[in-house]
């Protein structure tokens, strides 16, 4: 296996996925929606318009607090009323949502280097060159995966500093992240990551275009969608240990993807799927 | 003959369709070799095999010494390909593009620099070298992928259609380019194209494909002894005449049109019994042209021959059928 063959790779998809605006422009947009938008708007305007008192006494979000459990609705037992609004809505409710943020980024970016390359018919003069069907398909997953990791996560320092600092003269401390968000932010996010980019590599033998492959592997944002209603209809808390659990049993799932991808990603496959 | 690709028996086949069928050839050091075939005749598909891109079917090759269906890698760090398209990253420059694949072909830093440098001039791309590959016409990018299939400066070069969709002045260039990588580089080089002037002025030997098939393979003189063998006189009278010359020793085919004579004969020694019979029988002789039968007569007369076989293989199996 040669390395500089894949980082070689990996480098040159980014650099053309950094020039190409309809894939980067939806993947600054939506963490700027979901780290600074809707964070703020949550703190800031029932503050702001003395929403937060009426919330505090809705009664759905008291019944999705019971919902939580017991260990949740104790450990919320610890904060005031306006600050329990702001942890269960952006600590608790919203954070499946975060987990959209892997899965999209890395679905933009292998579509754009699985499919997107077929598309341009580049891909022929890459398959002429040295490197093995496995350095291909090892430089196309990184160029995927690295960077929707390393966005994710700086999103998520993002998201951070937003609730703490708007969050501020109701904590008047850091209160985020809450405990629940570590195995989340460094166990789900590369599984996500990973899911994104295992989607990718089966679907774009058979597609042909960047868009079509985009609107077929983001399907697998019903996965998070689930999630979100699975906490909250209670059927599940993500909580420290479920957020473990979830996270090996996608690992198993783009293990065995992968595994699939793989064994039909070569070089006759990928000709015969472009021409 | 010191043999840098070999082929016996090869065949491919992409479900039912054989794209490849039975193709024995082999292509010598420092030669330049030419597949001639029209659209679908299997010469991309050849040369795919010949890089470990397919496996055959059936049959072995080896290129530069190595087996491309276990030592594709191999195969492909010692080879240039320039593809039917130029499938060079437009969203990059022309100088992201060489480098990204000196990178992949493991050339020192510094001997990338600089042979980079030296082909950007070369193919006088050097005041573009930054600029994005969308903004170039569609002569610069060949010259480009030219620039890229050259790079390692590699033993072996695959040119698939080089001048397909070029202008007459980038198409002259790219034919003169070839042919001083034989002259000065001694580079074997594999040409596929079905521009039959650009084969016969560039190559030393030549294959005909048809439907998979290699129908004939050899120099060109080799090929015109194979479907017309001596060579064609083209005569003008200056009226229209019915000569009769059917005993004429040397004489092999006549076609008359008006006061146009074509006759195929064995040698140049029949020319002067041809005019001293043609006078002898009253036809007023203008002018007496010997000629060499063409590359494109050769090419259409195989490529017929071909579809005769074809034809009547086809019409033997149904009349089997219907028995």
């Amino acid at each position: 296996m040669n390395w500089k063959h894949i980082l070689t790779i990996a480098r040159k998809d980014l650099r053309e996925t950094t020039t190409n605006s309809a894939v980067w422009i939806p993947m600054l947009i939506v963490p700027l929606i979901f780290v600074v938008a809707m964070p703020l708007a949550m703190i800031l305007i029932p503050r702001q318009f003395g929403g937060m008192e009426s919330l505090t006494n809705d009664p759905d979000l008291q019944t999705m607090t019971a919902m939580l459990g017991p260990e949740i609705e104790r450990f919320m037992g610890s904060y005031t009323s306006e600050q329990f609004v702001i942890v269960m809505m952006l600590g608790y409710l919203f954070a499946p949502m975060f987990l959209i943020l892997p899965l999209m980024f890395s679905t933009t970016i292998a579509c754009e280097s699985f499919a997107g390359e077929k598309e341009r018919k580049t891909l022929e003069a890459l398959l002429y060159s040295p490197a093995t069907d496995a350095e291909l398909l090892l430089g196309k997953i990184m160029a995927g995966l690295v960077p929707a990791i390393v966005i994710s996560w700086l999103s998520f320092a993002g998201y951070a500093l937003v609730l703490n600092i708007a969050a501020w003269p109701v904590f008047g401390r850091v209160w985020f992240p809450l405990p629940h968000w570590w195995p989340m932010i460094f166990w789900l996010t590369p599984a996500l990551a990973l899911l994104g980019v295992a989607i990718t590599v089966l679907i774009s033998k058979k597609v042909k275009t960047f868009m079509g492959a985009y609107q077929t592997s983001t399907s697998s944002v019903l996965l998070v969608l689930a999630l979100l209603a699975g906490q909250a209809f209670g059927v599940f808390t993500l909580n420290v240990w479920v957020g473990m659990l979830l996270g090996l049993l996608i690992f198993i799932a783009d293990a065995i993807l992968l595994w699939f991808g793989a064994r039909t990603f070569n070089r006759k496959a990928i000709l015969a799927a472009g021409d | 003959m010191d043999a840098v690709i070999t082929m016996e028996n090869l065949r491919h086949q992409f479900g039912e369709h054989v794209a490849v069928d039975d193709i024995s050839v082999n292509v010598g050091r420092g030669e330049v070799f030419g597949l001639l075939g029209p659209n679908g005749a299997g010469k991309t598909t050849t040369v795919r095999l010949l890089n470990g891109l397919y496996q055959p079917a059936a049959g072995q090759m080896r290129v530069l010494g190595f087996d491309p269906v276990t030592q594709g890698h191999e195969v492909r760090r010692r080879c240039g390909v320039l593809t039917e398209t130029p499938a060079l990253y437009e969203r990059l420059t022309a100088l992201q593009n060489l480098r990204f694949f000196a990178d992949l072909s493991d050339m020192p830093a510094l001997e990338a620099r600089e042979r980079i440098a030296e082909l950007l001039a070369f193919f006088e791309l050097d005041g573009r070298a930054n600029d994005r590959v969308s903004t170039f016409s569609k002569g610069m990018k060949q010259r480009l992928a030219l620039a890229r299939a050259l790079l390692t400066q590699p033993e072996l070069i695959f040119l698939d259609e080089p001048t397909a969709g070029l202008d007459p002045e980038a198409s002259l260039q790219v034919n003169e380019l070839i042919a001083g990588m034989r002259e000065r580089s001694h580079h074997t080089v594999f040409l596929c194209t079905h521009n039959l002037y650009e084969a016969g002025r560039l190559c030393d030997r030549l294959g005909v494909m048809n439907a998979g098939r290699l129908v004939a393979a050899g120099t060109l003189s080799e090929l015109r002894a194979l479907v017309a063998p001596g060579l064609w006189v083209d005569a003008r009278l200056l009226r229209p005449f019915s000569p009769v010359l059917d005993g004429l020793p040397g004489l092999l085919r006549l076609e008359m049109n008006d006061n146009q004579l074509h006759a195929q004969v064995t040698g140049e020694d029949v020319i002067p019994l041809l005019n001293a019979e043609l006078v002898r029988q009253g036809a007023q002789v203008v002018s007496l042209t010997p000629r060499q039968v063409s590359l494109e007569e050769i090419y259409f007369a195989l490529q017929g021959e071909t579809r005769e076989k074809d034809e009547n293989s086809a019409t033997s199996r149904g009349a089997g059928a219907a028995q």
